[in-house]
């Protein structure tokens, strides 16, 4: 309303013809200080100004402006319009003439901030909502979305009837409903637009329903009411603490406020006469009760004011109620929307549920992810590597390499997938030959020796690649998320995670129980002299399938490279936890892996759904867990039993 | 005493060699010696001393009991955490008092109290002493916590993971996650210690104001040295006679000792712990030389790192595990400092400091392969010792744990 | 020459672990005719991308200074160690610079951890240690000048702009765990509080180093909204994690327009680890520096030129802390010359009230509190990694003891007249004169 009295009056001062329209050309220069130094605090009323000026380039200057378009010659101080052609700019007067071109460093291009282009759009909503165009019309209504207005209720309404669009048209009177919910000068029609939307989820509905329920805390005399829509009474100690309560007199000025022990000090020091204060010898006064003693004596003597006592302040406390008043004034409104919140807020916790489990369920997919290759190096075959870890770290890098050299980014994609797998089963396959073959009697020591190729692997990604973070960057189809509604969402790139983590799940059971090699891989693990008096040989069983281990690890390189970032410790960041992942769910059993990784999103989420606000606590209480996990069930969540346990 | 010498032959020559270190190190030092060695440098080698006596207990737990521990730089942490909470707290006790004592009025214990509390815990936006700082006060309380912490946490750790029969790499992995955890505790604020900033400004020492860094970096030398040398003797004991018999027995074929009728996890548990207060006490002596102590510190980067040491060393005899802890710490803070002359090649520069992890790690995998016996070996080769002819069969389930007594069979 | 001899024939004497490392350093320190400076940025480890160019800054400061005549006369020598983003070893380098190569100030640090580990010894032998990047405050060194920003001369202007230009009601705090965040985060709670905002409407969050999951924070934060407030994020996130967490801010369809971030960490180096698609979801979102590259005076460009020159990279990119060194090598040269000396107390007598054109078109004044005016620039994030100035403040001076927090809102640091870093004005008595780390 203040703005809109604003506008009028600008109007009025700036048109000096009354109704005549004025130019938008003329009223920039007018303003010309306050648009050079924009702030969203002084910039209203010449928004208002161009947007009522009845000028017809009024739309286009602010569209301009808003899109960072408008500039001030160097050369003359005259605003013009700017378009970007090569190096130059392209200039068109506010009145829509040509003006030449000009250099770029000629032109100072103004850059309102974001304050300041959110005015320009709610001024441009008006043009807007009746635009030809379906992209121009939307876009308002985002505006709307985003800032509601009592101004906007209007002009809505009335282009309600002109929208043909189905689609924009059912969200137009959506919105008009949620505009009446907030600014609508008649109570009925509010409650009516309360109840129109039952059990919504969405958060403009929320957003429009809880500022109805905004209150303020008012003091009164036991016994009276406060004028206006009462919430609830509060009573000491119980909705009120005895403290907050008197802090609240104190405030309203109803009581004199406590004395603080430093106001004390102060006190006792200004009133030293010969090494006693208040009749008690200074060094005594290392006793806090001494310095009570003190300040009473001084309190006697009128030396210092009167501090209140704790009886003095329950007194107080007892003598006044306290009170939760509603802003809204009307009481029927603030009833249909805690009704209607009450409701919403039942749905929305099912929601909020069921979105912790998908994002407990996204997460055991990362680390069933990183962990898929491990379970088949240490879960089957017994042998820890520790470059694990690397391995998926150079199926990323490989990633980010393959896009520095092809720009389409899905097709860079599809070579780089089979690439990570090629050069870290490659990688896998160098390193069983030279250094795990030597070892396999000695797991401790296999654990030492692949430690050290994981430093060295570690170091020289981060000499070729530095140490800082190498953007991989997702296709346009993996962009965006799966919207279910405003609490329940899940990004794409975190379901093709999910989905490769199940096509890696239906391999490695395919791989194992179906093929040669899976058949091979087993007897060997199993008993290796055995399997190879059979004709197996040991020595390639054990290459290939810690060369398909690594390989897997690779390709999870790159699906976390996209999801979060591409850096030399990003498989450091995992390998406890993969390995957390395999011992937790049981090694020798992919649906041990499965469950471990389970187990450890879903707990991970749990404990940071109790703890929101410290995810470090989440991760440090996940691993103690997991410690003590093992002592329970020291084999795992799926134990092997019999002669495949081995020992 | 006699019979102690003859089973441990090395305890001689590792005592005359470090009281000819010392004596060297003293004669050069700032505080007492010409000064041709600066300040900074005896701190360096102080602390390598404290490392060394990290090793040896790491020898004792993974070269003669076969547990290859990766936690047991969170023990070393743990004693340096306990004594930095006494050294921050009695430091700022001091500046408090002093800082009150100008005002009219004698401060009450409360506001002492207080004032420490805003001056440790305001830089991480607190002002309230945490309940873990109840004893930093005192130093005999926490000079007994730097013992009992880690002796506690050992204990109940490794009762949880010995009592079922966690063992292998599975146990390595625990014990990596156990200092993990640690460590990603110790990174919040909640937990009371600064979190990532640690404690700081360790090197000064409450009530020795006066004195300075050059005396009393060498002040700590000795100390880290008259520990290191305890802890040998220590240790060649505990290892010599029966009780050393029986880890290595475990470390070699554990279900059989067990079979024998041995408390296997008693023995296990008893080795962990003593380790676990090993590495507690060197660690006290390490961060007052360094200065600062925070989470970094417990990665669990750091406790393989003490494998390495340990591996390069050679496993199963003492001498191995300071020659390695030594060595492989002096030479990396060499090629890390940026001294190292750069190698020019035809394509390309070698900086060291670059590419000083990679010869590192590479160095770590031969050594694996091919010298089990780490520079121990050398030592072998010089006293002529010569591995026990099996024939071809294994040494055990670690061939690189080679003892010296079976050596000289 | 006779002293160098003998020198070297004791060290051949020497014990032999001890002769490679400390032989280089002795024979450094023996010449007298150039002025050292040491140079204590990390060149490996994690900190190593941002530290390294800060060195060559330096360098290229030095250079151009001994280009015009040095200092008093002598020729500008530069020290570089490499403290490997190590904290303890950061303490034993400086040891080394002040008391082997006797430099004569010493540039470096950037994380607070390694500043803490630093301060206790240059404390201790009186050196200078010049401190370039923004920080948490509530600290006053005699013996530092802190030429990043103070929370006042970055946060606080920060936040004043989503307060009054973007219209925020409702705050999301998110930080790495560490030091900076923690205190920052503080002081903007107390702040945001005196402000009106209600402690029910500040939402903290603190993530560990390199997060990458962000799903559960970014749906949180998004929830915030259901009250019909204004949403703005401030983002004390550092270094990598910024990637997974702007990425899934992009993932979730939340634009500046919805929801705006300001971050604090996140400057024109840190953008590049974002691909191009995911820039364009950004575009918008702010930080808050007191310099940025796209600044456009004729000083910084100017800068960048030499630069670019010095480095022989025509992209390589220039950020906030560079000025910070820029302004504290230049202020030390003009101290130097006005003291007629390199004398640690004379520098620092002399540095207080220095005055230098920053890179932004405005001065640059030395405090007494050791700290710095520096104007505030807010920055909108551009395609191609850049940062539109939206907002620029007058020089604000920085604050060593916050305001704001209950604790430290009577302290000031006064290294002019009251000799005292932490100085109680309530009770009148200086608290500490050396600092407690």
């Amino acid at each position: 309303m203040l703005r809109l009295f604003l506008a009028v009056l600008a109007a009025l001062l700036l048109a000096t013809g009354g109704l005549r329209a004025e130019p938008v050309g003329q009223i920039l220069d007018t303003n010309r200080a306050l648009i050079q130094k924009s702030s969203r605090l002084t910039i209203g009323p010449v928004i208002d100004a161009l947007a009522t000026s009845g000028d017809d380039r009024a739309e286009a200057v602010l569209q301009a402006w808003g899109d960072k378009h408008l500039g001030i010659r160097k050369s003359d101080g005259a605003f013009v319009l700017i378009t970007r052609k090569g190096g130059d700019y392209v200039l068109t007067a506010p009145d829509g003439k040509a003006a030449g071109t000009a250099k770029r460093s000629d032109i100072d291009a103004l850059r309102p901030n974001a304050g300041v282009r959110r005015l320009i759009d709610g001024a441009l909503v008006q043009f807007q909502l009746n635009a030809p165009k379906r992209a121009t019309r939307a876009a308002a209504l985002d505006i709307i979305d985003r800032h509601p207005e009592a101004g906007q209720l209007k002009p809505l309404e009335a282009s309600i009837p002109g929208e043909f669009d189905p689609g924009l048209r059912s969200r137009k009177e959506r919105m008009l409903r949620l505009l009446t919910i907030r600014f609508g000068d008649d109570g009925a029609a509010r409650i009516k637009a309360i109840e129109s939307f039952g059990a919504d989820t969405g958060l403009d509905l929320r957003g429009a329903l809880n500022p109805l329920l905004d209150t303020k805390r008012v003091v009164t005399r036991a016994g009276e009411t406060p004028p206006g829509n009462v919430a609830r009474q509060l009573i000491p100690g119980k909705g009120i603490g005895d403290a907050a309560a008197y802090d609240l007199l104190v405030k309203a000025g109803d009581a004199p406020a406590r004395l603080t022990p430093v106001a004390r000090k102060q006190a006792l020091e200004a009133n030293i006469e010969g090494g006693k204060v208040g009749g008690v010898p200074v060094p005594d006064l290392s006793d806090p009760e001494a310095r009570d003693r003190a300040y009473s004596a001084l309190e006697q003597a009128g030396k210092v004011p009167q501090a209140a006592t704790a009886a003095e302040v329950a007194a107080a406390v007892a003598a006044h109620a306290y009170w939760d008043v509603y802003a809204e004034p009307s009481k029927e409104v603030t009833d249909a929307a805690r009704a209607a919140l009450s409701k919403i807020a039942l749905k929305v916790d099912g929601m909020e549920a069921f979105d912790l489990l998908l994002e407990a369920l996204s997460l055991a997919s990362i680390y069933f992810l990183a962990a898929i290759g491990l379970a088949l190096t240490f879960g089957v075959m017994g042998v820890i590597n520790m470059a694990h870890g690397e391995f998926i770290m150079m199926g990323a890098y490989t990633g980010y390499v393959v896009q520095q050299w092809i720009p389409n980014y899905t097709v860079s994609l599809l070579v780089a997938l089979p690439l990570a797998f090629a050069v870290t089963f490659a990688a896998g396959v160098a390193m069983e030959r030279l250094v795990v073959r030597h070892l396999y009697k000695r797991p401790l020591e296999t654990l030492l020796a692949t430690f050290g190729v994981s430093i060295a692997l570690q170091q020289i990604a981060k000499n070729i690649f530095g140490t800082q973070a190498r953007p991989l960057t997702s296709p346009a189809w993996l962009d965006g998320a799966w919207v279910l509604n405003d609490v329940v969402s899940i990004s794409y790139i975190r379901i093709a995670i999910f989905v490769l983590g199940l096509v890696f799940l239906l391999l490695f059971l395919f791989v194992m129980n179906r093929t040669r090699l899976g058949l091979e891989l087993r007897a060997v693990t199993q008993n290796p002299a055995m399997a190879a008096s059979m004709g197996i040989n040991p020595d390639r069983i054990n290459m290939l399938a810690f060369g398909l281990g690594s390989g897997i690890a690779g390709i999870a390189g790159i699906a976390l490279g996209l999801f979060a970032k591409v850096t030399s410790e990003l498989g450091q960041d995992y390998i406890v936890q993969s390995f957390m992942t395999v011992v937790v769910g049981g090694v020798g059993n992919i649906f041990g892996t499965l469950a471990g990784a389970a187990l450890i999103g879903t707990l991970q989420k749990g404990i940071e759904w109790l703890n929101p606000s410290n995810t470090l606590a989440a991760q440090t209480y996940m691993i103690l867990f997991i410690i003590l996990f093992i002592q329970v069930r020291p084999r795992g969540i799926i134990a092997l039993k019999g002669r495949a346990a081995g020992d | 005493m006699s019979a102690y010498l003859r089973k441990n032959p090395s305890v001689l020559w590792f005592l005359a060699i470090l009281a000819l270190f010392v004596v060297a190190v003293t004669l050069m030092s700032p505080g007492t010696g010409s000064g041709m060695i600066s300040t900074s440098f005896v701190k360096t080698l102080g602390k390598t001393l404290c490392l060394a006596m990290v090793a040896l207990a790491m020898d004792l737990v993974w070269g003669y009991t076969g547990i290859l521990s990766l936690g047991h730089m969170a023990f070393f942490a743990i004693g340096g955490y306990m004594i930095g909470m006494w050294l921050m707290y009695a430091r700022t006790e001091e500046i408090v008092v002093k800082a009150l004592s100008q005002s009219p009025i004698p401060p009450t214990p409360d506001e002492i109290f207080h004032g420490i509390g805003t001056q440790i815990f305001g830089v991480v936006g607190s002002s309230k002493m945490p309940l873990i700082w109840t004893f930093a006060g005192s130093l005999p309380a926490q000079l007994a916590l730097v013992v009992i912490v880690p002796a506690v946490l050992a204990f109940v750790f490794g009762w949880l993971a010995f009592r079922s029969r966690v063992a292998g790499v599975y146990l390595s992995i625990l014990t990596q996650a156990m200092t993990l955890a640690l460590s990603l505790w110790l990174f919040q604020n909640d937990s009371g210690l600064r979190g990532n900033n640690g404690l700081s400004g360790l090197q000064n020492i409450p009530g020795l104001g006066g004195v300075s860094q050059d005396w009393l970096s060498i002040w700590f030398f000795w100390a880290s040295a008259a520990a290191l040398a305890l802890a040998y003797i220590l240790l060649a004991w505990v290892v010599s006679g029966k009780f050393g018999s029986v880890i290595r027995a475990i470390r070699d074929d554990e279900q059989r000792v067990r079979f024998l009728g041995y408390p296997v996890e008693g023995f296990k548990l008893f080795v962990f712990a003593l380790t676990a207060v090993i590495c507690g006490i060197a660690g006290a002596l390490y961060y007052p030389q360094a200065g600062i102590i925070n989470p970094a510190e417990l990665a669990p980067i750091a406790s393989i790192y003490l494998a390495v040491w340990v591996a390069i060393g050679g496993r199963g005899r003492l001498y191995g595990a300071v020659m390695g802890a030594v060595f492989v710490s002096l030479l990396s803070s060499w090629f890390t400092g940026g001294r190292a002359p750069d190698v020019p090649l035809g394509f390309g520069t070698i900086h060291w400091v670059d590419w000083w992890q990679v010869l590192l790690g590479l160095a770590f995998v031969l050594v694996t392969l091919f010298a089990p016996q780490g520079l121990g070996g050398l030592v072998d080769l010089v006293t002529g010792l010569r591995h026990p002819g099996r024939h071809g069969a294994p040494l055990g389930p670690d061939q690189g744990s080679l003892q010296e007594k079976e050596a000289q069979e | 020459m006779t002293k160098m001899n003998r020198r070297t024939l004791l060290l051949t004497g020497a014990a032999a672990v001890a002769a490679p490392l400390a032989a280089p350093r002795i024979a450094r320190a023996a010449d007298g005719d150039t002025i050292k400076l040491g140079i204590l940025h990390s060149l490996s480890g994690t900190m190593a991308i941002s530290e390294t160019t800060l060195k060559d800054t330096m360098l290229m400061l030095i250079e151009q200074q001994n280009a015009k005549g040095g200092v008093l006369g002598k020729k500008l020598e530069a020290v570089v160690v490499d403290p490997a983003s190590d904290w303890p070893l950061f303490a034993e380098k400086a040891r080394e610079l002040i008391t082997v190569d006797k430099v004569a100030a010493i540039f470096g640090c950037w994380t607070s951890v390694s500043r803490k580990s630093v301060l206790p010894v240059v404390e201790e032998l009186n050196g200078l240690l010049f401190y370039p990047v923004q920080y948490e405050g509530q600290e006053s060194s005699k013996n530092v000048f802190y030429t990043g920003a103070a929370p006042n001369q970055q946060a606080i202007p920060a936040v004043d702009y989503f307060l009054g230009e973007l219209g925020v009601e409702k705050f999301a705090l998110l930080g790495t765990d560490y030091v900076y965040p923690r205190t920052t985060n503080k002081i903007l709670e107390a702040y945001l509080q005196q402000k009106g905002i209600k402690k029910e409407d500040i939402f903290v969050n603190y993530t560990p180093f390199g997060q990458s999951d962000w799903s559960k924070i970014v749906s949180d934060v998004k929830a915030l909204t259901a009250d019909g407030k204004q949403v703005g994020v401030i983002s004390t996130i550092n270094g990598d994690a910024n990637i997974g967490f702007y990425k899934e801010l992009a993932a979730s369809g939340i634009t500046a327009d919805d929801i705006p971030v300001v971050a604090f960490s996140v400057g024109e180096e840190e953008l590049s680890g974002l691909g191009k698609g995911d820039l364009s979801n950004l575009v918008g979102q702010l930080a808050a520096w007191n310099y940025f590259e796209s600044v456009d005076t004729p000083e910084n460009k100017k800068f960048i030129e030499e630069w670019h020159a010095f480095t022989k990279d025509p992209k390589r990119v220039t950020n906030d802390p560079m000025e910070a060194h820029y302004i504290g090598f230049n202020m030390w040269v003009q101290a130097a010359e006005q003291a007629k000396s390199v004398d640690s107390d004379a520098i620092q007598a002399a540095m207080i009230g220095q005055e230098f054109p920053n890179l932004t078109g405005t001065t640059a004044k030395m405090l007494p509190n050791h700290h710095l005016t520096k104007p505030v620039l807010i920055g909108e994030i551009r395609e191609d990694g850049q940062f539109d100035v939206v907002k620029k403040t007058d020089p604000v001076p920085g604050d060593a003891w916050s305001d704001f927090l209950p604790e430290s809102k009577d302290l000031i640091s006064d290294w002019a007249d009251k000799k005292c870093g932490m100085y109680n004005t309530a009770t009148n008595t200086c608290v500490q004169i050396k600092s407690n780390y």
